[in-house]
């Protein structure tokens, strides 16, 4: 069982002090954006969350650079975003869709800006990159009981809005019906989104914070219809895949000669690999999944 | 700012423009910003994949690209669209984030590739980009008719004849071709902006198809014109520019929008009454 | 193969979707010019019938076939929902003229003939005072009449519609019947409707297709809406009351439990008087 193991585990793995940070911070990243994620995924708000991510890193670096606290810039801009985006009474998600891709194009290109603003150009690059692709092994220890703050004032606020979030993402002429303030709770969900996303992205990157918001949610969807359990499954999927990428992460490093490859690809890398497992899995099997693909009009979600 | 080496910026820029505008139409009109936002951001890697091989970037971008189609359209024969394009955005970012570890020199060209470095177009770009951007608009002239059908009904497309599916492919793939075309010269972040932004006003402007997809191409050339000459006034970056105005242009085709509705509303009154 | 003077046929169609069994041994076929009502309620498959027929949806077994043999080559095809982008640029010309030539390559050139086509067919269903007017600005029985226009502008043999009255109000609703009515006669086109009432239709309709529990009866109204005949459809007793020159089919069973009848075949409770 140990050779097993120490096959698996690369020596020093769990002794490691930037390992235990790694898996503290990107567990509870990881349980606090799947959780979110499943509304998001539920409201076909991906690309909202995605843009969040990215709007939210372009203002932490921003941020960074102006000698501001970062994660000020970080939730900051993400709040602001989500805002914005909730702006505009959209009835269609096509719009709804544009509407984030404006609010986007104008929120990087003020990123642009205050990056520009900023005198030493060189400094710039270097930051703009690892806020994008954030760096899980050079978290400073520092940050974690701020993160995870922010995680849990996240969590209260799923726990505290989830019946109505929950009909306005289901039925949301029935929300309305029953006296819910559905563009409220859009608003809601987009904060608390924004909120999850920049603790992701502050401690893991842009692009693990889409992934981690994404992914793990809409696995847990293909396995269930239950919202509840869809919940508990997204936070679990994205812990496992979130440590299992830090250990071929800490593993990399011995076969790559030292490099190593990158945590976020590797986190990625599994969460995407789990997605066409399950989504294939869910078809039923390759004749089900023809006749799907024969049918021009496809009718399900 | 007219001196001799601004002219292939200006030049690059209409370009990138005007293709922008035209493919970026049906972007608006087919709802499909997210996959407008994603391709280039999944291109990106290419370029530094490219790198690393040692070969075009150019190609790199397209291939890259392709993948991104790919992973989009096929995916979301299982997945929401959104859901596919999300994750297939990532997953190419996390190929970027491998190969971008194995550089330490491309920091540079990574920030080139988000925010744009317009200035510094050589003559054999520009030739790659009058190349890239004819074909990209001749593929939407070419596809017009049952794009146009299947972006406005894919029920109604189906009935004639028309493939939704694989005018979702096709289209993307032009999106993708635009898009590399475009990322070296003008960045990720501008030429979304300038997909996005023109088109909405645009439609709101002109009630026929044909008419609008062309006021778009005019509305973005018109956009990036005056985002050079901010930029060049101001020092400030172009990026800022166009996302403001891009934003503005949404803006004001929703108030246009909103205003024919009161002027038709109010006309309707009008001749209800006598 | 079809026989001489079928436009279409389904010959012993069944239809199962997400593993639930939709339709079974759907079996009837249409003349040139018929007008024929495919009567249903809610839920009862009357879409996924459309669908089958328009080869959206395989069906499990057996096959539906047109005069020609193979696919339809031209159907004319009015969907139920017609989600449109509120801000698209399309006037209501434009989507007729692309029920012409929308899927030919190229751009649609201005020519006096496309136009002439155009105008007509507008013509033909009094969308002549709209046809400029943006789609997303026009009213839904308005709406309605572009689609027809669009589906009909190729002359095809066979049309389509999937719930046109559904959305409509009780003026529209005749407006729609009577003009769907005369298409039909002067443009030689065989229609096939679907409604969950047939009352509307019982002066226009040649024949009709009766659709309950995945199963289908077919023939003219006199020999299809009888007590006899649905009741065997339906599987427990069925009555058929004729009132005022209308029809309601109403549940009579003693057992009858109201509410597994509201969730198995609403149109009981809105016949009810």
């Amino acid at each position: 069982m140990t050779t097993l193991l120490s096959l698996i585990v690369e020596p020093g793995f769990f002794a490691s002090e930037p390992v235990r940070t790694a898996a503290a911070i990107g567990g509870a990243a990881a349980v606090v954006s799947g959780a979110v994620g499943v509304f998001t995924v539920i409201r076909g708000q991906s690309f909202a969350g995605e843009a969040l991510s990215d709007l939210s890193s372009a203002g932490g670096a921003a941020a960074f650079l102006l000698g501001i606290n970062p994660l000020v810039g970080f939730l900051g801009m993400g709040v602001i975003a989500a805002a914005c985006m909730e702006l505009f009474r959209v009835d269609r998600a096509s719009e709804r869709d544009l509407v984030t891709g404006v609010v986007t194009s104008a929120g990087l290109g003020l990123a642009a800006l205050l990056l520009y603003l900023d005198v030493t150009m060189s400094s710039t690059t270097g930051a703009a990159v690892t806020v994008m692709f954030g760096s899980m092994f050079a978290i400073p220890a520092s940050i974690v009981p701020l993160a995870l703050t922010v995680g849990i004032g996240a969590l209260v606020a799923i726990g505290v809005l989830y019946r109505p979030l929950l009909l306005c993402s289901l039925d949301p002429d029935l929300a309305a019906v029953r006296g819910v303030n559905v563009r409220l709770i859009g608003l809601l969900h987009l904060i608390v989104a924004a909120l999850a996303v920049a603790l992701s992205a502050i401690t893991v990157g842009a692009i693990l914070s889409t992934a981690l918001l994404i992914g793990p949610a809409a696995i847990a969807l293909h396995l269930t219809k239950r919202p509840g359990m869809a919940i508990l499954l997204a936070s679990a999927v994205g812990v496992v895949t979130t440590w299992g990428g830090i250990l071929v992460a800490y593993d990399s490093y011995e076969w790559t000669g030292g490099h190593g490859w990158p945590v976020s690809f590797c986190i990625v890398a599994l969460i995407f690999v789990s997605y066409m497992a399950v989504a294939q899995a869910g078809t039923g099997g390759v004749r089900r999944a023809l006749r799907v693909a024969r049918a021009p009009i496809s009718s399900g979600v | 700012m007219f001196e001799d080496f601004m002219v292939n910026t200006w030049i690059a820029a209409t370009v990138v423009a005007a293709v922008a505008g035209v493919v970026g139409f049906f972007v608006v009109i087919r709802g499909a910003a997210f996959a407008a936002h994603a391709l280039p951001l999944a291109a990106f890697p290419g370029a530094a994949a490219a790198n690393l091989l040692g070969v075009n970037p150019l190609s790199g971008l397209l291939v890259f690209s392709a993948l991104g189609v790919a992973g989009i359209s096929q995916l979301a024969r299982r997945a929401r669209r959104d859901v596919a394009t999300a994750l297939s955005l990532v997953m190419l970012l996390g190929l970027g984030a491998l190969f971008l570890s194995r550089t330490t020199e491309y920091f540079q060209a990574v920030f080139a590739l988000l925010f744009g470095q317009i200035l510094g177009v050589s003559n054999a770009e520009l030739w790659s980009l009058f190349a890239l951007g004819s074909a990209s608009i001749a593929l939407i002239v070419i596809l017009f008719r049952p794009l146009l059908l299947s972006s406005v009904s894919p029920e109604l497309g189906e009935t004639m004849g028309v493939s939704a599916r694989l005018i979702e492919v096709l289209f993307l793939a032009v999106v993708g071709l635009a898009t590399a075309m475009a990322l070296p010269v003008v960045g990720a972040l501008l030429v979304f902006s300038l997909m996005v932004g023109p088109a909405s006003a645009a439609r709101a402007m002109v009630d026929r198809p044909l008419p609008a997809m062309l006021l778009s191409a005019g509305l973005a050339v018109v956009m990036v014109w005056a985002s050079i000459a901010l930029s060049f006034i101001s020092d400030w970056p172009i990026g800022f520019f166009v996302g403001a105005l891009s934003a503005i242009a949404y803006v004001a085709g929703r108030v246009w929008s909103s205003a024919s509705l009161w002027r038709r509303a109010a006309r309707s009154a009008a001749v209800g009454a006598q | 193969m079809l026989a001489k003077g079928e436009v279409v046929a389904v010959r012993r169609a069944s239809v199962s979707l997400a593993g639930r069994d939709i339709l079974k041994d759907i079996e009837f076929t249409l003349g040139p010019g018929e007008f024929c009502g495919l009567i249903g309620a809610n839920g009862s498959g009357k879409t996924t019938l459309i669908r089958t027929i328009l080869g959206f949806i395989p069906p499990s077994s057996g096959a539906v076939a047109f005069e020609g043999g193979g696919k339809a080559t031209s159907v004319g095809y009015v969907p139920q929902k017609f989600s449109l982008d509120p801000y698209m640029p399309m006037r209501a010309r434009d989507l007729v003229g692309l029920g012409l030539d929308g899927a030919r390559l190229g751009v649609p050139l201005p020519s006096k003939a496309r136009r002439r086509k155009v105008d007509e067919m507008l013509e033909a269903v009094d969308g002549t005072r709209f046809a400029d007017q943006r789609l997303g600005s026009l009213s839904g029985g308005e709406q309605q009449r572009v689609l027809i226009a669009h589906a009909l502008i190729r002359r095809p043999g066979l049309l389509l519609l999937d719930e046109p009255l559904a959305n409509l109000d009780m003026r529209s609703v005749a407006g729609i019947v009577t003009l769907l009515r005369r298409l039909s006669r002067e443009l030689q086109i065989t229609v096939l409707l679907s409604a969950h009432d047939m009352n509307p239709l019982l002066s226009v309709m040649d024949r009709l297709v009766y659709l309950a529990h995945g199963r289908a009866v077919t023939g003219t109204t006199d020999a299809v809406v009888r007590t006899e005949v649905l009741s065997q459809l339906y599987g427990y007793h069925i009555d058929v009351v004729r009132v005022h020159g209308r029809v309601l089919v109403v549940a009579a069973d003693a057992e009858w439990d109201a509410k597994a009848a509201i969730e198995r075949d609403p149109v009981h409770i809105s016949q009810i008087p």
